[in-house]
């Protein structure tokens, strides 16, 4: 909403409050003043001037040179390139030593030979927006409507000398979507009454019902509908003032009857709508609901096809306005037009908003309705309106006017104590100060047996409790007055539950580790929302996606991850390694998604690099393992891992990480050609599902007292074939290893040429130990023989 | 014989003295005073001696044995101290060279501003709320004074995915299930998590953001506490000596609405490009909670009120951290995520 602060005084006085002082009231007491516009800045030395000879320039087709008396007798040659410049104009000069806004500065200069003496101004170059612009003059120089005495400041003229506040509306204050409902606001901030139009205009003997008639067919959505009649209507340009005002109003002038309907909908917040009645077919107007696939071509030359549910303002016959939205183009106010029918009607709310969305058409009008109207201004308007057409248009308002009035126009009665509201606030705001602040609001208060009995203008449709109250009286009475304390709650103990404080153990382990938390997005694309997923379901796909690359919930967090390595690969970072905690989406049973808290890591390049020592490593599987051991170590938990495939990983690098025999992860590099696609070096990723991880309950933790005995090693070198995997040795070592055996590492791996083909060294150092006594070697070699027995008939080949 | 034996000590001593290392100094004491050296080769000779000369020659020999080894134990602590400082010279390394760089990672700026409003919330006896992100068009909206044909939840703002199934766009969901579920009973929760608006992604907007939300139930909470509890929150986040102010606003599930503005942290209200030269800077929005909110809850609103509020990290950390836009937080560029490691108590 913007509001010309010249216009408001109209209405209320401002006290000469700066504009950004009033602006800063109005915000603090609710309504959020967004901007402070000096519709003046930029612009000086910008007057009046009469265009007394236009003719060609000799030398230039399209410049005209002209003559122009600018005020004190002074005539000067200007040159102007405008189309629509002509002898008799009045228009707006820019002298020599002008400012324009965007810093424009106006110099003597010579155009082809000829002096001009500063230049003729279009309603754009003084800084108003081409689309508020009257259409007759969008293209060329502004053509003042009436002669203006030559050398008149335009800054007054054309209303520039004010300063509009663009209000930022919150939904509840559709009031405040018309300069009365500013008006009130600002009157109840500042402590000032409000001036309404003095509406009075003479009515011709001829009664409206004579030339037209009326019938609402459906009360539920149309309440109420008013229509006057004027006749001898002359179409033509506004007065500037009028102009002018819808200008700053952000509303660009059309013609007098069409700018009348737009400047009540500005001052009242109620929309109008003027037909042209000869050209609606018949004397009738009918407010019906359109039939299924009925058509309607709107101003906007757009043809629209209706549905059933949807309101239309009818001839009788054939739709000639979609109700609340926007008029018929059969029935626009032309410049033949010479009777008017005036429309001011309550729409229902659900109704506007359902058709304005239907068609994907918001007007001034839709949105005023969609919030809801104040129903004691529909009649005020509608007379406005007649009287406005009689003045601008010399017009003759038919008596009487069209009514269907079923609508509830009573105020809403809330009923309030002084305690309570004290009470919600913390505060003790005396009651006197409560009278005060409702009297400025203009709500009629009765105060008795501790209650306020407020009776809420109808305008004010957002006040209907008691915490409403609460609010209008906190935010006159001001914020600031608030005290600041503490909630009076019993002392609750509060904390992270079990799950959410091993969530920030699991990543303050990973973070140790060198690994960097990143943060994806959930949605994704078909392709990506499966790949890597552990248990793949069924997609789950938004109704309206933006993009069909965020289309999908994902159900793995690698293909984001790895999109974040190539990011940073592609902008010459090489070693990266990242680890993400966040929701997949799968399909369940339930009706909603069963979202699993993952986690994830990814990196690639190097993850030793400590160059002048000659320390390189690249990242591995078995870096990657290692962090998944020790957060399990962490956890408290046992995790296995087993060889496995998945599609985009390595078949040779790949394996699954169980917990209690279930699958609940996958370890892997990325395979080649996925590693190619996606632009990346080795690559080693991980995901996890981390809520089964700790949801899982951990086991109290048990003191074992050091022991002062010693732990004997023994080491043992096998040649197996390159196929058995250590962990099933190290089975066959623990099952044999009796319990004196306490620990089991393996040290070395050789695979290289000096192994048979097919086979390698695997080397094993083993731990044995007794927590009562000192073992004797031959206790040690009991049970090292065993295992190495073992060992033989599992067919290990001693080294 | 007392000749031999001074001429023995001499000798001994000036190759003592002529001993550059700890090896020849071991070396003279092995050749002098071991078992087979010459002094202990005029010992045995005393056998030979008269009976009565035997003990003055014998003293003699001690004198001569203890002159030498307390020159030898001399030289050889001066030789030991020598060696060491040989060897700490050669063993001298370039202490500028880099160290080794331990491997350190750090949480996403997000996590570590959402971390720092939970810490602070956890110690005045909050607990956290977490709840689905995929969520009922229920909790997202009608348990919170948004019924269905409510202007503020058009189908274009919002990720459904059935008609009655959404991407949250907003925590507030959780609030809602937290009431439904504590049964009528006082609640301290603060819900932080991930939220989706149907938003085109450019340096302001991201289609996913995170919030994080608050929410006081009980027996008298007034506007004055969510006030109290405000202030004490901006102090502690943004430094004590910020001021904070409330501005009347709106939002379905509160009434009284407000937002909250802090005093600019970098001018400290005299304006500058971080406040748009207004000396505050807008922070949260917050509000009572709404008695039918409550009510739909399951809250008998007449006797419990409360408080919430709700505030996006990520505008929080743009504004700290002076992030010029909001994509940053979704890309995980290397050179980004690692500027976050350090404290800043």
């Amino acid at each position: 909403m913007l509001v010309s602060t010249k216009w408001l005084k109209e209405y209320v006085n401002t006290q000469d409050l700066p504009p950004a002082e009033l602006g800063e009231k109005i915000t603090r007491a609710g309504i959020e003043v967004e901007a402070v516009i000096d519709r003046s800045e930029g612009l000086a030395n910008v007057v009046v001037g009469y265009v007394t000879e236009c003719v060609k320039h000799p030398e230039a087709d399209k410049l005209s040179i002209c003559q122009v008396d600018v005020g004190g007798g002074e005539i000067d040659q200007i040159i102007c390139g405008a189309p629509n410049i002509a002898q008799g104009q009045s228009v707006i000069v820019a002298r020599p030593g002008a400012k324009l806004p965007g810093g424009m500065k106006i110099k003597k200069a010579k155009l082809r030979g000829e002096v001009s003496n500063g230049m003729i101004c279009s309603l754009q170059e003084l800084g108003i927006e081409t689309k508020l612009v009257p259409k007759s003059y969008a293209e060329g120089i502004c053509v003042l409507p009436e002669k203006a005495e030559p050398g008149t400041d335009v800054l007054s003229y054309l209303d520039l000398d004010d300063t509009v506040l663009e209000l930022g509306l919150t939904p509840n204050r559709a009031d405040a979507m018309s300069m009365l409902g500013v008006a009130y606001e600002v009157g109840a901030i500042l402590g000032e009454d409000v001036s309404l139009p003095a509406i009075s205009y003479t009515e011709v003997a001829d009664r409206a019902e004579s030339m037209l008639s009326l019938e609402v067919d459906a009360p539920e959505a149309n309440p109420l509908y008013v229509a006057k009649v004027v006749r001898n209507v002359k179409v033509k340009e506004s007065p500037l003032w009028l102009q002018q005002r819808l200008m700053a109003a952000g509303v660009r002038p059309h013609n007098n009857v069409v700018d009348v309907t737009n400047y009540i909908l500005m001052e009242y917040g109620q929309p109008l709508h003027a037909f042209d009645y000869d050209s609606l077919g018949s004397g009738n107007i009918t407010v019906r609901h359109a039939k299924e696939g009925e058509k309607i071509t709107t101003l906007d030359d757009t043809e629209r096809t209706l549905s059933a549910h949807q309101l239309v303002i009818t001839n009788g016959t054939d739709p000639v306005a979609l109700a609340g939205v926007m008029g018929g183009a059969n029935s626009e106010v032309s410049d033949e037009t010479t009777t008017v029918v005036i429309e001011s009607a309550y729409f229902a709310s659900d109704s506007i908003r359902r058709t304005s969305k239907d068609h994907n058409l918001r007007s001034d009008a839709s949105s005023r309705y969609e919030k809801g109207v104040d129903p004691n201004r529909v009649i005020p308007a509608a007379e406005r309106a007649a009287q406005l057409l009689a003045e601008l248009a010399e017009g003759e308002v038919l008596g009487g006017s069209l009514v269907f009035d079923q609508l509830d126009k009573q105020e809403r009665i809330v009923k309030v104590s002084p305690d309570f509201i004290n009470s919600r606030l913390g505060m003790k705001i005396r009651l006197e100060d409560m009278l005060d602040i409702l009297s400025r609001l203009k709500f009629n208060t009765e105060a008795a047996n501790n209650q306020l009995i407020i009776e809420v203008p109808t305008r004010r449709q957002d006040i209907q409790i008691e915490e409403d109250v609460v609010e209008e009286i906190a935010r006159l009475y001001g914020y600031d007055e608030i005290p600041a304390t503490l909630p009076r709650t019993d002392a609750t103990p509060g904390g992270l539950s079990p799950y959410q404080a091993k969530r920030r153990i699991v990543r303050h382990f990973l973070e140790g580790t060198g690994l960097l938390q990143a943060t994806t997005y959930s949605l994704t694309s078909e392709a990506a929302a499966t790949q890597f997923a552990l248990e793949p379901t069924e997609t789950t796909r938004l109704l309206m996606p933006m993009s069909e690359e965020r289309s999908i919930l994902r159900q793995s967090l690698l293909p984001h991850l790895l999109e974040s390595l190539s990011y940073n690969t592609a902008r010459r970072i090489d070693s990266a390694a990242l680890y993400e905690t966040g929701s997949v989406f799968l399909k369940g049973q339930e009706e909603l998604l069963d979202e699993q808290e993952h986690l994830a890591i990814v990196m690639t390049g190097l993850w030793v690099d400590h160059s002048w020592q000659g320390e390189k490593k690249a990242v591995d599987f078995f870096v990657a393992k290692g962090i998944v051991e020790g957060l399990a170590e962490k956890l408290g938990l046992e995790l296995t891992f087993e060889r496995g495939e998945m599609d985009g990983l390595h078949p040779g690098r790949t394996a699954f990480i169980l917990l209690d025999g279930k699958r609940i992860g996958v370890i892997g590099a990325l395979h080649p050609s996925e590693q190619k696609k996606r632009d990346l070096k080795e690559t080693i990723a991980v995901e996890l599902n981390l809520a089964t991880l700790l949801t899982r309950e951990t086991q109290a933790l048990v003191y074992t007292q050091v022991s002062r005995y010693p732990t004997i090693s023994r080491d043992v070198a096998l040649v197996l074939s390159n196929i058995v995997e250590a962990q099933t040795i190290e089975g066959v070592i623990r099952k044999a290893g009796g319990k004196l055996l306490k620990d089991v590492r393996v040290f070395d791996l050789y695979e290289g040429d000096r192994m048979e083909q097919g086979k390698k060294s695997l080397a094993f150092s083993l731990r044995y130990f007794d927590p009562e006594k000192t073992l004797t070697d031959d206790e040690v070699n009991a049970a090292h023989e065993k295992i190495i027995q073992a060992l033989t008939e599992s067919g290990a080949e001693l080294r | 014989m007392e000749a031999r034996l001074q001429e023995l000590k001499n000798e001994a001593l000036e190759k003592i003295q002529a001993a550059q290392t700890v090896k020849e100094l071991t070396d003279v004491r092995v050749a002098y005073l071991g078992k087979k050296g010459p002094i202990t080769d005029v010992l045995k000779g005393m056998g030979k001696l008269p009976a009565e000369e035997r003990p003055k020659m014998g003293a003699l020999v001690n004198v001569v044995r203890a002159e030498v080894t307390e020159s030898l134990d001399e030289r050889m602590v001066l030789l030991e101290e020598q060696a060491i400082n040989e060897k700490l010279q050669s063993e001298t390394i370039d202490i500028s060279l880099p160290g080794r760089p331990a491997k350190t990672g750090n949480p996403h700026p997000l996590t570590r501003v959402v971390e720092e409003i939970e810490d602070l919330f956890l110690s005045m006896g909050y607990e956290i709320a977490e709840g689905p992100e995929v969520e009922k068009d229920y909790y997202n909206f009608e348990a919170l004074n948004l019924p269905k044909g409510h202007p503020a939840r058009d189908m274009q703002d919002s990720f459904y995915i059935t008609e009655d199934i959404l991407l949250r766009t907003h925590t507030s969901p959780v609030q809602a299930r937290t009431m439904e579920a504590k049964g009528g009973e006082p609640i301290k929760i603060i819900c932080p998590g991930k939220v989706y608006r149907r938003d085109n992604d450019d340096a302001t907007h991201s289609h996913q953001f995170t919030q994080i939300e608050g929410l006081v139930v009980g027996e008298d909470i007034r506007m004055s506490d969510l006030k109290g509890t405000l202030s004490v929150f901006a102090k502690k986040m943004f430094g004590e000596d910020r001021e904070i102010r409330l501005r009347p606003s709106f939002f379905p599930f509160t009434e009284p609405s407000v937002e909250m503005d802090i005093s600019c942290f970098k001018c400290g209200g005299d304006g500058c490009n971080v406040c748009k030269k207004t000396g505050w800077i807008e922070i949260l929005g917050a509000g009572m909670v709404h008695p039918n909110v409550l009510e739909m809850a399951g809250y008998d609103s007449k006797r419990l009120t409360g408080f919430a509020f709700g505030m996006g990290p990520e505008r929080i950390a743009m504004l700290k951290y002076g992030i010029e836009d909001i994509r940053h937080f979704y890309t995980n560029d290397v050179r980004f995520l690692t500027q976050f490691q350090r404290t800043e108590l």
